[in-house]
């Protein structure tokens, strides 16, 4: 498989970017000057504590969310210089994503779901290449079950599938195992893991599981809103 | 393109899901009361088009009270012109031991000149246009006669002196009236027979009438010729007039019924823009999704707008279902009410109310709807993050604009509009301002009930604002059915208490002076005690204090139909006990002096005469000139022979006079009349039993039907009372988990909801019977000027209803919250 980035070029950074938001007790920084690249096909992990920003470097990388100060680049397109339209153009362009809560649409059976970034981004063969994925998933029996009709561990595979099935340059997954036990958990990682290496696709991935980050290429590490280490991993 | 293929793939969905469902019961409801109303309309509508042309059976009418001279109809004939001779009167028909009072209604060979009459063969039967009239010595019958007096086709009717044989059934003639049938059915009868029937003598009650047709310039020419000519007594109508005062009756009925529609439209309208929010708060998560996979804001609004237009459209789908069932049921009611028998219904109607539905749609669920494009996509990382609520102006500008529109075709001219639009805010917010009172004064009780009361009343209190609308929108539809029922049937007995127990029940009119002794001889043979004689002369003014009435400005329509009518005048010596002198003196009974008058009060107040006033009237050529000398109140459910106008004795001897008699005639002895209509053939009798009782019957049909548009308005108000449960089940559900994690008993949590159901049912029911008391003695008191009496039963049932109606409703719509597993519940919130 192929995505729609070249192996080893940058194809998201992140330049001195800030969030602020106003609270009743003042402004409130989220994230301050975090600035990062990464090349096409690497796997990152965001880690950190509680309240340390990762979410919200998500959103900001992803573009569901503007800095207050700062750039994203993804993909060649500087996120703040476009509109909401602009962002989601780029986002049905080239980024997937897996939710922690799945976030399946419930009025669409699984196959539906998966066609659905697929239909937005204009892809022609939608059916067969969501058929094919969800195979691949380990679904291929159920793809017309609708959301209420599958466990948390299916939900989640379908919306791997679903995140894959574009085939992204990027794909975000924030705490994809958070809402599953430890056992359906791993299972989910491996075969998220295994599409990554399959389809190069490059992997942002927050998460408060060390050993789960440990399994990427690199981790960035979150304190207090600031990027506190950025190391390479062991693969 | 790929937005309405997504949009199509998931609406079966979401139908299944049955969150839309709400709203699209509340399209179904608008679209159903507004297609019921409009089948029936368009069909009365269409019976009118087809009948409007002919509704003289001419193009041109002479008529008088009376014959028309032969030399009119000559004239008419020497410009080739055809003619037709008709006359009508009441009169008093048997069969048997059964008789009925009918409208005799005889025609010349040519009748009808345009349209043409209508028969069966049999009572039910088919029917077949005509050529021709009843042949001699024949009557065709209206199937209503028939049934009264349970004779048919082939048995013979004694008319007057004549036995005739009956050979249809009159189901049709084209100058019958359109809207609703008269009192006493018609037979059609061959005019060669009426000498023979023996009913007409000098001042019978008989309507002479010239018919003419033939081409619009010499019908013209020869109307203009006659203007002229014609006595004030001969009223000439032509078909133009006739056929635009038959549009615009038609044409007020049907404004009247969708106003009555309206009202279930604007609660339909709260409905669904109560469901319409919830839908688009439940849709906020899936765009905020799609927004994330890269979907535009265009793609979102498309979507929502395709879904909302297949839910309209669906709507309309069901809604017009309803409304065909709605409207035959109405039409099947009201039969035996319209005369004529109506077309088949036609498409037009669906198409206004698919227009209505997508007004409703575009006002009240469209905001809601557009407000979704601008769900940030952060959404689907932080849960709390909303769209901007849509402006409060816009959202408001855009109902009130939906609502004009929507009012506009039923009342159709500018400034009723503006007046009508601010009357429903202006009461819309006092209701609304009732509620929360009512709302408000339960939360108050609270502190003394028990648990399960306590939750629910505490509910109550907490939705505040919501409580208070679904109080008002169940508690209007409640207050509509409590009037048309309870209130009606009470008025109606009211009435009936204040009249008294021996009150005449007969009225007999045409008797001929010579005539006295032997009707009289009649009473007391069979022992009733013979009734007084009431003299009466027909009459006509023409001066007031000297001057032409003509000329004169009257104070009141009223007066002036009074001033220009044919008058009923009588004399008599002595005060009837019916009446009382107000001002001025009633004359000595043994007065022979100059002629004086008594005015009736309220006639006296329409034409503004009073003590003093001189009046000329003329009576077969000669003119009598009176002065009022005294003003009477009457009461008129004596039941006495009594009129406008008294004279003093003498004042009108040696003028053609007739009498009338009123008397009490019970069941038993129905007998007499036989023979007295027998022995006095040209004497009607009216039976004011048997005419309460159609009228009684007419009431009860009509609000029979207006009380099947108001169940819609009930209904809406049930869709109000389940969109606004569904906006707060996600709330319902997780505060049942609460209770019960926390070891609340299913029961206890079930009692509590039912508490505020019933809280919901009691503050309706409230105002539904304080409203629906408060109309009733309003309208006793001040249109029919009757004593009201308070009747316990309105608030029995009032509060019945509203209880067990809401909490039915209450229970289908938030059993759901209630049976949610705990667990599940909270693990999802979490």
């Amino acid at each position: 498989m192929a995505n729609k980035s070249i192996d080893g070029a940058e194809v998201l950074s992140a330049h001195g970017i800030s969030k602020q938001v106003s609270s009743p007790e003042g402004t409130l920084t989220i994230l301050s000057g975090v600035s990062f690249t990464i090349d096409a096909g690497e796997s990152v992990a965001v880690v950190g504590p509680s309240g340390a920003g990762k979410s919200t470097l998500l959103a900001l990388l992803a573009g569901l969310d503007l800095p207050t100060s700062g750039h994203v680049v993804l993909n060649g397109s500087n996120l703040s210089e476009l509109d909401e339209d602009g962002r989601a153009r780029v986002r049905a362009d080239s980024v997937g994503f897996v939710f922690q809560s799945f976030h399946l649409v419930p009025s669409l059976n699984a196959l539906e779901n998966v066609m659905l970034p697929l239909e937005l981004a204009g892809v022609a063969a939608a059916r067969q290449t969501s058929l094919d994925i969800i195979d691949e998933v380990g679904l291929g029996d159920r793809w017309s079950h609708y959301p209420s009709q599958l466990s948390g561990g299916e939900k989640q595979r379908v919306a791997i599938a679903r995140a894959f099935a574009a085939q992204p340059a990027v794909l975000f997954a924030d705490e994809p195992t958070g809402n599953l036990d430890s056992g359906t958990g791993g299972k989910i990682m491996q075969l998220m893991f295994e599409l990554n290496r399959n389809s190069s696709t490059t992997l942002v991935l927050v998460t408060h599981d060390l050993k789960l980050a440990e399994r990427c290429d690199r981790v960035l590490s979150l304190a207090a809103g600031e990027l506190v280490s950025d190391r390479r991993g062991p693969a | 393109m790929k937005a309405i293929l997504f949009a199509l793939r998931s609406f079966g969905r979401e139908i299944r899901s049955g969150e839309v469902l709400v709203l699209l019961a509340a399209v179904a409801l608008a679209v159903g009361a507004l297609t019921a109303v409009g089948f029936l309309t368009d069909r009365i509508g269409k019976a009118v088009a087809r009948q409007a042309n002919e509704v003289l059976a001419a193009d041109l009418r002479l008529r008088s009270q009376e014959p028309i001279p032969d030399e009119w109809r000559q004239r008419a004939a020497e410009q080739g012109l055809r003619t037709a001779a008709t006359l009508s009167f009441p009169s008093v028909v048997f069969h048997g031991e059964d008789s009925a009072l009918t409208t005799v209604k005889a025609v010349s060979d040519s009748y009808p000149l345009r349209g043409a009459v209508r028969v069966a063969d049999e009572l039910f039967g088919e029917q077949r246009e005509v050529a021709g009239i009843p042949g001699r010595g024949e009557i065709w019958a209206d199937g209503a006669l028939l049934a009264r007096v349970d004779a048919d086709i082939g048995d013979r009717l004694l008319v007057g002196d004549s036995e005739l044989l009956i050979t249809a059934v009159l189901t049709y003639r084209p100058d019958q009236s359109i809207g609703f049938a008269s009192l006493a059915p018609s037979i059609l009868v061959n005019i060669a027979d009426i000498p023979a029937t023996g009913l007409i003598s000098e001042g019978s009650r008989v309507r002479y009438a010239l018919l003419v047709a033939g081409a619009d310039d010499a019908v013209a020419e020869f109307n203009a010729a006659m203007q002229n000519e014609l006595p004030d007594s001969v009223r000439a109508s032509n078909r133009e007039e006739s056929s635009e005062r038959a549009y615009s009756a038609a044409d007020r009925a049907q404004r009247f019924l969708s106003l009555t529609a309206v009202i279930s439209v604007l609660l339909s309208a709260v409905a669904i823009a109560m469901s319409a929010r919830r839908f688009a708060l439940r849709r906020m998560d899936t765009v905020a999704l799609m927004k994330s996979l890269g979907a535009t804001q265009r793609f979102v609004i498309t979507v929502s707008i395709v879904q909302l237009a297949l839910l309209g459209l669906l709507g309309v789908v069901i809604g017009s279902v309803i409304g065909y069932v709605a409207e035959e049921g109405l039409a099947l009611m009201l039969a035996d009410l319209i005369a004529s028998d109506l077309p088949d219904v036609g498409m037009m109607p669906v198409v206004l109310a698919g227009g209505s539905a997508l007004v409703l749609l575009v006002g009240f669920a469209l905001p809601s709807l557009i407000q979704l494009r601008n769900t940030p996509p952060l959404r689907v990382l932080r849960h709390d993050v909303m769209p901007p609520a849509p402006s409060r102006v816009l959202v408001v500008g855009v109902s009130l604009a939906a609502v004009a529109a929507l009012l506009y075709r039923s009342v159709g001219d500018a400034t009723m509009l503006a007046i009508l639009l601010g009357g429903i805010v202006v009461i819309a917010a006092l209701l609304y301002l009732v509620g929360r009172g009512l709302v408000a004064v339960m939360g108050r009780y609270r502190s003394g009930v028990g648990v399960a009361w306590r939750y629910g009343l505490a509910n109550v209190a907490r939705r505040g604002r919501a409580s208070a609308v679904q109080v008002v929108a169940f508690g209007l539809g409640l207050t509509v059915l409590l009037l048309l029922t309870i209130v009606r049937t009470d008025l109606l007995e009211g009435w009936r208490a204040t009249l008294e127990d021996d009150a005449p029940n007969h009225f007999m009119i045409n008797i001929q002076p010579h005539e006295r002794e032997s009707v009289a001889g009649i009473f007391a043979d069979a022992a009733i005690e013979p009734p007084d004689f009431v003299p009466l002369v027909r009459a006509r003014m023409t001066a007031i204090n000297g001057g032409s009435v003509k000329d004169r400005e009257h104070p009141t329509p009223d007066g002036a139909w009074f001033v220009n009518r044919e008058a009923n005048l009588s004399f008599a010596g002595r005060l009837s006990s019916s009446n009382e002198i107000l001002e001025g003196e009633w004359w000595p009974e043994d007065y022979s002096g100059p002629p004086l008058a008594s005015i009736e009060e309220e006639v006296a107040m329409e034409t503004g005469l009073g003590i003093g006033d001189r009046l000329t009237y003329e009576v077969a050529g000669r003119e009598v000139e009176m002065t009022i000398a005294s003003v009477r109140q009457v009461n008129w459910d004596s039941f006495q022979p009594n009129f406008f106008l008294m004279l003093s004795p003498g004042a009108l001897d040696g003028m053609p006079t007739t009498y009338i008699a009123s008397l009490r005639i019970e069941e038993e002895q129905q007998s007499v009349l036989v023979r007295l209509v027998r022995t006095h053939p040209s004497i009607s009798v009216i039976d004011l039993d048997a005419i309460l009782e159609q009228v009684r019957g007419i009431i009860e049909k009509a609000t029979l039907a207006v009380q099947a548009v108001f169940i819609f308005t009930l209904a809406a108000g049930i869709a109000v009372l389940f969109a606004a449960v569904q906006s707060t089940i996600d709330e319902r559900r997780f505060e049942s988990a609460m209770l019960r994690a926390l070891g609340a008993r299913k029961v206890t949590v079930f009692s509590g909801v039912m508490a505020e159901f019933a809280a919901l049912g009691v503050a309706a029911g409230v105002l539904a019977s304080a409203g629906a008391s408060a109309l009733a003695a309003i309208i006793a008191v001040q249109l029919f000027e009757l004593p009201y009496t308070f009747n316990p039963l309105l608030w029995i049932v009032g509060l019945a209803a509203g209880v067990i109606v809401v909490c039915t409703s209450g229970f289908l719509a938030a059993r759901g919250a209630i049976n949610a597993p705990p667990v599940d519940v909270l693990r999802a919130a979490g």
